[in-house]
């Protein structure tokens, strides 16, 4: 670590994971209620659930890129964070209103509108935290050395700050709000978010591969130009049946069929830098999930969502199980897998020690992500088998459920085998350091 | 592809074909804020009871286990139709009525069946709630979903 304020990513890393927890726990809940419905019907009801599910995934994954942004802006700066006790403080923010939210949702204090549940004040909260985040990052990366990778990660920070902004505007007519809606998460997940994970990615692969930095921050411009170009008018894939202009079924089914065409070009990325680079970096286990991350990303945004995409398709696959197999498998090989790969890259590097328990850490990463892969196929089936079912047959909606049931015990499976994994990054990560690789002298020398 | 391509030619790029679509997509949006109030959606039906009863939906969280026009949690019917579902397009009172009946009965309690809670929602609040569905029931949605089941 050649900078003391890269260490404050390590707190947020900490919280992130145990935001990782409450989602991997509160995923288990709900999938369970799947195949026991009556399972505390009364006490938690499935909405809950599923709201502390997805909160939770969303705030952790934030949390990791926030901490992200700490542990490499000093590198790519090559200057210290300009405020720590801002990033503290922001950090307490943060935290405060994760869980005040959190529990509020036990006691249904909550908002409405899918994932933006959170109550007035923790929005608020979130703003404010993002601000001191903005400056604080701002600050640093202008008065340090510009570079690509950190031009990009702002851009995203931005971008995110600024898109939230919508979560305030709630207008009465329900076509108005879902279309403006769209613009929290759809422009989240599908524009500036990738924004962060090339840059991010970007960087890994500067310092693993050793591969120079002019081509890499080259190939970074063109994946990001090709996900804002494929991704801002690819919202039109959702607003095909929510009361928008038909041309939409146009620019949604053309724009969002491209969107994989940035998720492949992360993949040829990845491979060609480590093909390229010289470097034998002793971080297997950072690279495998770097690796990996571009590769579940390219199926589960890329693949899964082309599946659906199309205009005619989605007439009959919209809102069915084939959405919920494409969200776990995209979350999960874009955002999740992009932060494991960080950390597992720079948590060695916090502690002042060799890459160490990469056998766990990268068997971890075969344990989760077969796993989700074996969800993402369930709910794939599921989700066929409910499309033809209910809306070519016509069946009603619950006498189709009934005959998913199958699916649903295979993913209850998948999920319990996720967990074990999440458990087993963990403890290798955080827990005691055996097997530390020895490093041989000048390798972890820095690229440039 | 450093002859074909420089680092700053692919900066350039980004920057301006960004900023273009996203203009074209804001301008798009503008559009279609301006045909959601005049032609998919009945706006001066957009009553008191109406709005109240989003405001209800939003309160219980409903679209963390249902959906609407297709968008929310997939544990349970699709709303955007229900009142269709239940024949409100050709009997609207008899549709309020029933669709009144079911969300009094919950939770079933039925072993192995999906439960949902009681919200505890008196008179007004439960027909502000059908209000509201019978007007998203109108909305233009280019013929989605394909069947009355949602």
């Amino acid at each position: 670590m050649k900078y003391q304020t890269q260490a404050i990513a390590k707190w947020y890393w900490f919280a992130a994971i145990a935001l990782f927890f409450v989602q991997v726990f509160a995923g288990l809940w709900a999938g369970f209620i799947y195949i026991e419905p009556n399972f505390l019907s009364g006490l938690m009801p499935f909405n809950i659930v599923r709201m502390i599910h997805s909160n939770a995934l969303i705030v952790w994954l934030l949390l990791g890129f926030f901490g992200a942004t700490y542990f490499l802006i000093p590198e790519e700066s090559e200057r210290e964070i300009y405020s720590p006790l801002l990033a503290y403080l922001q950090l307490v923010i943060l935290i405060v209103g994760a869980l005040g939210a959190v529990v509020g949702y036990v006691f249904r204090i909550h908002e409405g509108r899918e994932f933006l549940e959170q109550p007035l004040w923790v929005k608020l909260g979130i703003i404010v935290a993002a601000l001191i985040f903005l400056f604080n990052v701002s600050v640093t990366v202008l008065s340090g050395r510009k570079t690509a990778i950190t031009n990009i990660l702002l851009l995203g920070l931005w971008g995110i700050a600024v898109f939230f902004l919508f979560a305030l505007y709630n207008p009465a007519n329900l076509v108005l709000d879902k279309m403006y809606w769209w613009w929290v998460v759809h422009l989240w997940v599908e524009g500036v978010w990738e924004l962060v994970m090339a840059s991010i990615l970007a960087f890994i692969m500067l310092k693993m591969t050793g591969v120079d930095r002019e081509v890499i921050e080259k190939w970074l411009y063109i994946i990001v130009a090709t996900s804002l170009f494929t991704g801002i008018m690819g919202t039109g894939h959702h607003y095909l049946w929510i009361g928008m202009p038909a041309y939409w079924q146009w620019i949604g089914s053309i724009f969002s069929s491209l969107e994989i065409i940035p998720f492949f070009a992360m993949v040829v990325f990845c491979f060609m830098m480590v093909w390229k680079g010289r470097r034998n970096h002793p971080n297997k286990a950072a690279l495998l999930w770097a690796l990996g991350c571009s590769v579940l990303a390219f199926f589960g945004a890329g693949v899964w969502g082309l599946m659906h995409t199309l205009h005619p398709v989605n007439y009959y696959t919209h809102g069915t199980q084939v959405t919920a197999a494409h969200g776990h498998l995209a979350f999960y090989g874009a955002y999740v897998a992009l932060n494991l790969a960080i950390m597992t890259y720079a948590f060695p590097i916090i502690f002042r020690v060799n890459p160490y328990n990469q056998v766990l850490n990268m068997a971890s990463f075969w344990v989760m992500s077969s796993a989700m892969a074996f969800m993402t196929f369930t709910l794939t089936f599921a989700g066929i088998v409910q499309t033809h079912l209910q809306r070519v047959m016509g069946m009603s909606y619950m006498e189709v459920q009934d005959q998913l049931s199958v699916f649903y015990w295979m993913r209850f499976g998948s999920g319990l085998v996720v967990v074990i994994g999440v458990l087993m990054w963990v403890y290798a990560t955080l827990g005691p350091k055996k097997e530390i690789t020895i490093v041989p002298d000048g390798a972890l020398a820095p690229a440039e | 592809m450093s002859e074909i391509l420089s680092k700053s030619a692919a900066r350039n790029i980004f920057y301006g074909g960004s900023a273009f679509f996203f203009v074209v997509f804001a301008a798009l949006v503008a559009q279609s804020h301006y045909y959601a109030k005049t032609t998919s959606t009945d706006e001066a039906a957009l009553t008191a009871e109406v709005v109240h009863g989003k405001r209800i939906w939003e309160k219980h969280a409903c679209i963390n286990c249902h959906t609407i026009l297709g968008e929310g949690a997939y544990f349970a019917p699709e709303l955007g139709n229900v009142f269709v579902r239940y024949g409100g397009d050709k009997d609207p009172q008899a549709a309020r009525d029933a669709l009144k009946a079911w969300m009094k009965s919950q939770p079933s309690g039925v072993q192995g069946r999906r439960q949902m809670p009681q919200f505890n929602l008196d008179e007004k609040e439960l027909d502000d709630l059908n209000a509201f569905f019978e007007w998203v029931s109108k909305i233009k949605t280019n013929n989605w979903p394909p069947n009355k089941a949602g």
